[in-house]
C-alpha cells in the first residue's frame, strides 16, 4: 500500500503526517509538491497536511484549493481513494468542494493551541473503525480558523447520514453542533481540525490519534 | 478598466472580527454603534471587454466562498 502527502508552500505538518503514515503502513509516503499535475501511480491514501498554505491569503485554504495537484486529488477521491485532511488540510478540502461547509475564524478570535477532548461520533468509517462508539479521546488542536459552519439543512444532512466523524467534547472554537471532523458522502474523504498525527507515539504523551492511521491502513490494504 | 469586488459575510454568519471591532469602538467611547460587520474589498484591473459574467465567475470560483460570503461587483 502506498501513501502520499501533499506539500504546499507554507505547509508545516507535512513531515508529522508522513511519519504517522509510515508508522501505520511501514512504507515512506510520496511527498507530492503542489505544482504536480498527477499523483504517483498506485497511491491509496492521500494526506493533506496542516500549516498555513500560501500564508492563508484570501481565506485559509483558498489558494491551495486552486493548485494543480488538488485537481489530481479530487480525481483520486472520485475514484474512491482515501483522502485525509488535517487542520489546514481540512480547510483546503472544504475550499476544493470535496467536503461541505467552511472553516471560519474561531468564535473567540484567539488562536487555540492545546489538547482538546473529542468524542468519536462515527465508528463505521474507514478512518474511525478502531475507536469504540462514543469513545472520548484527547487530540491537540492548533488553529485560528476552525469554527465549522454550514447551513442548517447541510448540518441536518451530515448528522442524518452519520457523516460527523468527531465532535468537540468541550468548547473550542464555536463550531456548529461541535463538529470537529466530517466525512464526504462516500465516506472516503475525512477532514478534521484536530491533529491526530501529533498524538500517535508514546513520546507524544498518548496514542489516541494512532488508531485513525492504523484503521485507515488496514482498510486500504 | 477597473472593477471593485466587495465581499461580506452572509447574514446570520457569526463575524467575530466585526464583534471585536465593535467592542473596541465602544471602548473608545463611541456609543452609537449598533453593529459592525467586517468584509474585504478586492480591486481588479481588467482587460477592456471583460464581461460581467466573467467577473462573477472569478468571484464564485475564488474571490468569495459562497458558503459563507456574498459578493458585490462595481465597475469603476
Amino acid at each position: 500500500m502506498q501513501t502520499a502527502v501533499i506539500v504546499f508552500p507554507g505547509s508545516n505538518c507535512d513531515r508529522d503526517l508522513a511519519v504517522a503514515f509510515e508508522q501505520a503502513t511501514g512504507k515512506k509516503p510520496h511527498m507530492v509538491w503542489h505544482q504536480e499535475t498527477s499523483l504517483p501511480a498506485g497511491v491509496d491514501i492521500i494526506g493533506v497536511p496542516g500549516g498555513f498554505s500560501y500564508g492563508d491569503y484570501l481565506r485559509s485554504g483558498a489558494m491551495a484549493a486552486q493548485s494543480p495537484v488538488m485537481r489530481a486529488v479530487s480525481d483520486a477521491a472520485a475514484q474512491g481513494r482515501y483522502v485525509f485532511g488535517v487542520c489546514n488540510g481540512f480547510q483546503v478540502l472544504t475550499e476544493t468542494g470535496l467536503l461541505p461547509g467552511a472553516l471560519m475564524r474561531n468564535a473567540g478570535i484567539s488562536f487555540v493551541c492545546r489538547d482538546v477532548r473529542l468524542k468519536v461520533a462515527n465508528t463505521q468509517s474507514a478512518f474511525t473503525s478502531l475507536y469504540d462508539a462514543n469513545e472520548e479521546i484527547l487530540i491537540p488542536v492548533a488553529h485560528h480558523d476552525g469554527n465549522y459552519f454550514a447551513d442548517a439543512e447541510t448540518l441536518d444532512r451530515l448528522e442524518g447520514e452519520g457523516r460527523v466523524a468527531f465532535r468537540y467534547a468541550e468548547a473550542v472554537n464555536g463550531s456548529a453542533r461541535d463538529i470537529a471532523g466530517v466525512l464526504n458522502e462516500a465516506g472516503n474523504v475525512l477532514g478534521m481540525m484536530p491533529h491526530p498525527e501529533r498524538r500517535s507515539e508514546a513520546a507524544h504523551g498518548g496514542l489516541d490519534g494512532k488508531k485513525l492511521f492504523d484503521a485507515l491502513a488496514s482498510t486500504a490494504r | 478598466m477597473k472593477a471593485r469586488v466587495t465581499i461580506t459575510l452572509k447574514n446570520g454568519v457569526l463575524d467575530p472580527q466585526g464583534k471585536a471591532i465593535h467592542h473596541a469602538l465602544e471602548g473608545l467611547g463611541f456609543s452609537g454603534v449598533n453593529d459592525v460587520r467586517a468584509g474585504k474589498m478586492i480591486e481588479l484591473d481588467l482587460a477592456d471587454g471583460t464581461s460581467d459574467a466573467e467577473i462573477e465567475d472569478m468571484c464564485r470560483k475564488l474571490l468569495a466562498n459562497t458558503v459563507i460570503e456574498n459578493f458585490r461587483i462595481e465597475r469603476a
